[in-house]
């Protein structure tokens, strides 16, 4: 959690400071966030309150429906909350000008459940794709990539198309498409969702080998064995509210 | 803005769905060929007009021996014709004036109908003397027909503009019949451009998705769907210089110029003019569509 003395800090100064972080110290603050859906009956989201703090690893669980997947995109603003503010690096998500959210989401890593990998593109394509859509040089996407892939594992499957992968393998390459530009955080909707136990935990390493670089994970999950194993920082949604926030936590309600 | 990036994402986008491509290239191409037709239509109209209202003149015939006497008591008399001269080389609205006496109407009417015999029947006092006059602007005429059709010794005034506005009312409706059917094929060729690229961006949704994902900009997102339009447009555009050129080259040197000597044709200065004309509108159509089609979908 926050340092006493950043967030003493951060308060004299009234401002944000540079390390992208509010006057808090969250990288990522929800502050009384309600999500409604057009013709959609109950919130996607019901005045949640929460923040993050830079480095922090999270498990956003609870039952399908309950938000987990709104939450996310409101980070993202791939939508926008219909009240509350969503806060990510100092900056109010929702009423940041539109040209600027590109800027927003390079500093974001997303993975999803079905991995989202171009099927004509080879491994290494899929990765430097990432790079080069956001206008990077040639010699930085050829520093970049293969480092990645090497951090994901992958330094030997480099030229494989997705299809002659495995589903962990196909995981790893979104990953590592995430990851290539270092962003300050990664998000992952429910990663593990389609994959094994076994391969499960392996993407969980990964995971946390992120998270040990200084990079803020935030990570969706259904999965209440990889949620205990692991003993972080749990925040639980049900029907959109948050009824858990432990440090330390289990999957709890579902066990 | 890495340019490899960009041609390679374009070229992928114009080769995944070929015959939609060549679909867009002809139906630019056809639009366009009549688009540039409607305009060198329009040219040729507005050449036959120079060419025509160049050579009309405004005729005031004289009174003489044979006129009606309704109309001339007496014929004209020296200082009367004087008058009229002077009166007609000072207007500013008479670019030239001359006269022609009877013996030289004689003259003029004998080589245009030299063997005819209708010769036998006309002398020379039968025919009137006259002042030729050229306008400035052919348009004029009624201000000079009525200031002159009253004047003493004048017996009638006559336009052969009249004649000529006939036949280029004709022509000015193909005008705009001709700019019609292209406008209608522009419309086309949009609604074609149109709705080609928001299949196109159908069909990259999953790059698209993840470029927005990752963050790349608008501009990087877009480009690649405008720059298609615009080269399949080109292309069709290019198509359809080489018809204007082509109609210029095999229809009007070689066929219709021989054929009707007595009217002027269109020159290259009007195919230099119209074909970047056609390019431009070509082009710039189709980005337009393009962007107007694609911008829903490609939203941040
Ligand atoms: N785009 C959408 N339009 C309308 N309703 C939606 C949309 N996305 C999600 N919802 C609704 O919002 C609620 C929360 O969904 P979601 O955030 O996807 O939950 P989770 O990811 O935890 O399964 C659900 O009731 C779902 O039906
Ligand atoms: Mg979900």
């Amino acid at each position: 959690m926050t340092s006493p003395s950043v967030a003493r800090m951060g308060r004299a100064r009234r401002s944000r400071n540079s390390a992208g972080v509010d006057v808090t110290g969250a990288i990522i603050r929800f502050q009384h966030v309600t999500k409604r859906y057009r013709r959609q009956m109950s919130p996607a989201l019901l005045d949640v309150t929460c923040a993050v703090h830079p480095g922090e690893f999270v498990f956003l669980v609870g039952p399908s429906g309950s938000g987990k997947s709104t939450f996310m995109r409101l980070i993202l603003r791939e939508d926008t909350p219909s009240a509350g503010q969503v806060m990510v690096a100092g900056k109010d998500v929702a009423a940041m000008r539109s040209w600027r959210v590109p800027k927003l989401r390079r500093s974001i890593g997303t993975v999803f459940q079905d991995f989202r990998l171009l099927p004509n593109k080879n491994v290494y394509e899929n990765v430097a794709f990432a790079l080069e859509v956001i206008g990077k040089s040639r010699s930085q996407i050829k520093m970049a990539v293969p480092e990645t892939l090497e951090l994901v594992g992958l330094s030997d499957k480099a030229d494989r198309r997705p299809h002659e992968l495995s589903g962990g393998e196909q995981q790893r390459v979104a990953i590592a498409r995430a990851f290539v530009n270092r962003p300050t955080i990664v998000i992952a909707d429910e990663p593990t969702g389609n994959l094994d136990p076994a391969t499960s935990i392996g993407i969980m390493r990964l995971l946390d080998r992120i998270n040990r670089t200084g990079t803020t994970v935030l990570m969706a999950t259904h999965d209440a064995a990889i949620v205990d194993q692991m003993r972080k920082r749990v925040i639980e949604l049900d029907e959109g509210r948050v009824v858990r926030d432990h440090v330390r936590g289990v999957y709890g309600s579902y066990r | 803005m890495r340019i490899r990036f960009i041609s390679s994402e374009v070229f992928a986008g114009l080769f995944r769905n070929v015959t939609m491509t060549i679909a867009v290239i002809l139906t630019v191409a056809v639009s366009l060929t009549l688009f540039g037709t409607g305009l060198l239509v329009r040219a040729q109209v507005n050449t036959m007009k120079d060419f025509w209202y160049d050579k009309v003149e405004v005729s005031v015939f004289l009174c003489g021996a044979n006129s009606d006497p309704g109309i001339c008591p007496e014929p004209i008399t020296d200082t009367q014709r004087s008058e009229l001269q002077a009166a007609l080389e000072n207007s500013s609205l008479v670019e030239q004036v001359y006269y022609e006496s009877s013996e030289e109407a004689f003259g003029r009417f004998q080589e245009q109908f030299a063997n005819s015999p209708i010769l036998e029947n006309v002398t020379a006092a039968a025919l009137p003397e006259s002042f030729r006059i050229k306008l400035y602007n052919p348009e004029d005429y009624p201000a000079i027909a009525n200031a002159l059709s009253d004047a003493a010794g004048v017996e009638v005034v006559r336009d052969q503009k009249r004649l000529l506005d006939n036949f280029f009312t004709v022509l000015n409706g193909m005008q705009a019949l001709a700019l019609g059917v292209s406008a209608a094929m522009l419309v086309v060729t949009v609604l074609l451009v149109a709705n080609t690229m928001r299949v196109s961006a159908f069909s990259r949704r999953r790059e698209t998705g993840i470029m927005k994902l990752v963050g790349a900009s608008n501009y990087y997102i877009r480009l690649p769907f405008l720059l298609e339009a615009g080269i399949a447009a080109a292309v069709g555009g290019i198509i359809a210089s080489g018809a204007l050129i082509g109609l210029k080259v095999f229809l009007i040197d070689r066929v219709l110029s021989p054929t009707f000597q007595f009217t002027a044709f269109i020159g290259w200065s009007d195919i230099h003019r119209v074909l970047p004309i056609v390019l431009a509108t070509g082009i710039s159509l189709a980005v337009l569509a393009a962007f107007f089609a694609i911008r829903r979908y490609l939203k941040v």
